[in-house]
């Protein structure tokens, strides 16, 4: 039955150590090295395991700069087929809305496809929102929270999707977006033999040029309704007390703390 | 258009212009500054660097669009077989208070099958009108049923702004509204705040980092927001019921859906960190495993529960449901007390509304104690296990 799978990844930042500089008010980001967006491995692990037991394709598709290559590379060294990424200045500066409806129509660039497994948000943005707007601009259904994959019938796929009190075991017709849950598969390893296999594999680089849709407004910064007004740094806690002392008298001191509040 | 423009002849320090850009954005090539794809247009570059090095150059005018025909604040009832979920009420209490600012009414939308009757008791709450779409086809959540039915409600009643909770519905169900009207949607919003002319102010931490950003949706509107439950306080109920309920035609919403609910399996009742009064938390400063014994003791002894911060889930100590943070868990406890955690703002937006927060760590620099009522400066080896010692004599006599 061969299924044709498009996996969403992302590059973010190694370390989430950014600080804003009190006085000058610039970011200071520590270190440059990046990964891919940790819960984007469940997706393609989810992908990489139908695809084992169903036959059929898996690419990937991104949206940054060519740095971002890398991230495909490791991708093919964990077993994808195909890499895409999306990449142009003009695509800078977006917002949810624009990420999602650059990657929806990057995704009409990579051919037929039944599935597009996404992660459940990244480690950078956290939003776990451009799934859900991307299916939308592709008029397909879509069903987050994914924890389990129960079947694969013709035409369709039976998926446990988690609520808060209950578990929806709900049959989607393809093509459709699923975004899953951590844990729905353990991730496995890139294989140090898959990736000389496929180091000189393409990767097919799409700018602007290239999509469908030429309207520049609806791109990058221009095709962001949300604008960031100004950043700061977290406003700190007003009544505060620092206590600095030897591990007795601190221990006594929230002793009687807790027990002055009546928690004991 | 909105472009950024570098002008090299005005760039005194190459390297220290190159330097402010914190996602290196600004790269040399061809012997000129440019700017590359990893730009956000943060517009830093504009701002410290010399003047009239980066510049932001507007090609034609922004399409502008007229506020006042969007009125009202709309709430979307957030509920599980009709069981309303209480960030519902949160988000009813925060929309009055916004909506009292600008002189707008308060609208609620409920999708559901039966539910005209619990429709009703949110007017007991401050809501001038219940819109209900009641549709057996609404029994479990589906979200192009349920999608359809949020457009029609806003292309009839063309609310300012939206405030969805962010639970596992509202987080599939927000997007994909915001996505039909081309409009902006800020996730997990802290703070939420109006501007006279309709403008939603709404402030989280970006980046992933210790930065809030305040973000604004000027040119677009429904201005989509989604909030955590336990972030906005919950409004008193009134004994008396102010507004009505509608209850919506659905002539022009789409019922048949591509996806069938086979089951609903109720999951088994868990202990949630959302609901403790008091937690007590592992970070990064607990060496092993087996002192995670310590940590559970003290939340025993206090009758709380544990939770943990995102490294300690990467370690695979914990489950992820104990997490706390933007990736985790949003709780709000009357006690908290945080060991060996140094407090990334990606941890604090997940606990900073707790009523008393303690701190132990050994790093007096630590961000922890900017948000601690009570900081402790001292390694949380000596502290708990005295600390234990002293309850348990407590409660012994």
């Amino acid at each position: 039955m061969g299924m044709n799978i498009i996996v969403c990844i992302k590059q973010v930042p190694g370390s989430n150590k950014v600080e804003v500089d009190p006085v000058t008010g610039v970011l200071k980001r520590d270190g440059v090295e990046s990964k891919m967006n940790p819960y984007d491995l469940y997706a393609l692990e989810t992908a990489l395991r139908l695809k084992e037991t169903y036959g059929g394709t898996v690419k990937v598709i991104s949206m940054g700069p060519l740095q971002a290559m890398q991230i495909i590379r490791e991708a093919y060294a964990m077993g994808a087929d195909e890499g895409i990424l999306l990449s142009d200045r003009k695509f800078a500066g977006a917002d949810v809305l624009a990420t999602s409806y650059t990657l929806s129509q990057g995704v009409r660039e990579a051919g037929e496809f039944d599935l597009i497994l996404c992660g459940k948000q990244t480690t950078d943005g956290d939003t776990a929102q451009v799934g859900p707007e991307m299916a939308e601009f592709l008029k397909i259904p879509s069903v987050s929270n994914v924890r389990r994959i129960v079947s694969v019938e013709d035409g369709a796929i039976t998926v446990e999707m988690d609520m808060a009190n209950t578990v929806e075991i709900a049959r989607i017709k393809f093509p459709c977006l699923l975004s899953v849950e951590k844990d729905i598969f353990m991730p496995r390893l890139p294989s140090y033999v898959k990736m000389r296999a496929t180091k000189d594999r393409e990767i097919k680089v799409i700018d602007f040029s290239s999509l469908e849709d030429q309207d520049e407004m609806k791109y990058g910064l221009n095709g962001s309704p949300t604008q960031v007004q100004r950043i700061f740094p977290p406003e700190p806690n007003i009544k505060r007390e620092l206590w600095d002392d030897s591990a007795d008298e601190l221990a006594d001191k929230l002793f009687s703390k807790i027990k002055e509040c009546k928690f004991i | 258009m909105v472009r950024l423009v570098i002008n090299n002849e005005k760039i005194t320090d190459r390297d220290a212009f190159i330097k402010i850009c914190p996602f290196n954005a600004l790269e040399i090539k061809d012997g000129a500054v440019k700017v590359n794809g990893s730009c956000r247009m943060c517009r830093l570059c504009v701002r410290k660097g010399p003047d009239g090095a980066a510049e932001i150059v507007e090609d034609q005018e922004v399409k502008t669009i007229d506020k006042s025909a969007w009125k009202g604040i709309a709430v979307y009832v957030d509920h599980e077989d009709g069981i309303i979920h209480p960030v519902t009420l949160e988000l009813i209490g925060k929309a009055r208070e916004l909506a009292n600012k600008i002189r707008h009414p308060v609208y609620c939308i409920f999708i559901g099958a039966g539910i005209v009757d619990k429709a009703e008791e949110l007017l007991h709450y401050g809501v001038d009108n219940v819109y209900v779409y009641d549709h057996e086809s609404f029994r479990h959540f589906r979200i192009d049923t349920y999608t359809s039915a949020f457009e029609d409600f806003i292309k009839n009643i063309r609310p300012t702004a939206i405030l969805v909770g962010a639970t596992n519905v509202g987080r599939q169900l927000a997007p994909r509204v915001a996505a039909r009207f081309r409009t902006g949607l800020t996730a997990d919003c802290t703070v939420l705040d109006i501007k006279e002319n309709t403008d939603l102010v709404q402030i989280r931490p970006a980046f992933g980092g210790n930065i809030m950003a305040e973000i604004h949706t000027p040119n677009a509107r429904p201005q989509l927001a989604t909030v955590r439950y336990k972030v906005m306080n919950a409004p008193e109920r009134n004994a008396e019921a102010k507004g009505k309920v509608t209850v919506c035609d659905l002539s022009n919403v789409i019922l048949n859906s591509d996806i069938e609910v086979i089951d609903v399996v109720p999951k088994p009742k868990e202990k949630f960190i959302e609901n403790a009064d008091v937690l007590v938390v592992a970070g990064r400063g607990v060496k092993s495993k087996e002192d995670l014994n310590m940590i559970h003791e003290l939340a025993d002894l206090l009758g709380g529960d544990v939770a943990c911060t995102r490294p300690l889930i990467e370690s695979g100590w914990f489950e992820a449901k104990k997490q706390i943070g933007l990736s985790g868990r949003t709780v709000r406890p009357k006690l908290i007390i945080t060991c060996g955690v140094s407090g990334s703002v990606q941890f604090a937006a997940g606990m900073s509304n707790s009523e008393m927060i303690v701190a132990i760590n050994k790093d007096e620099k630590a961000p922890i104690f900017k948000i601690a009522h009570y900081g402790i400066v001292g390694d949380l080896y000596e502290i708990l296990p005295r600390l234990i010692a002293k309850i348990k004599a407590e409660k012994g006599a």
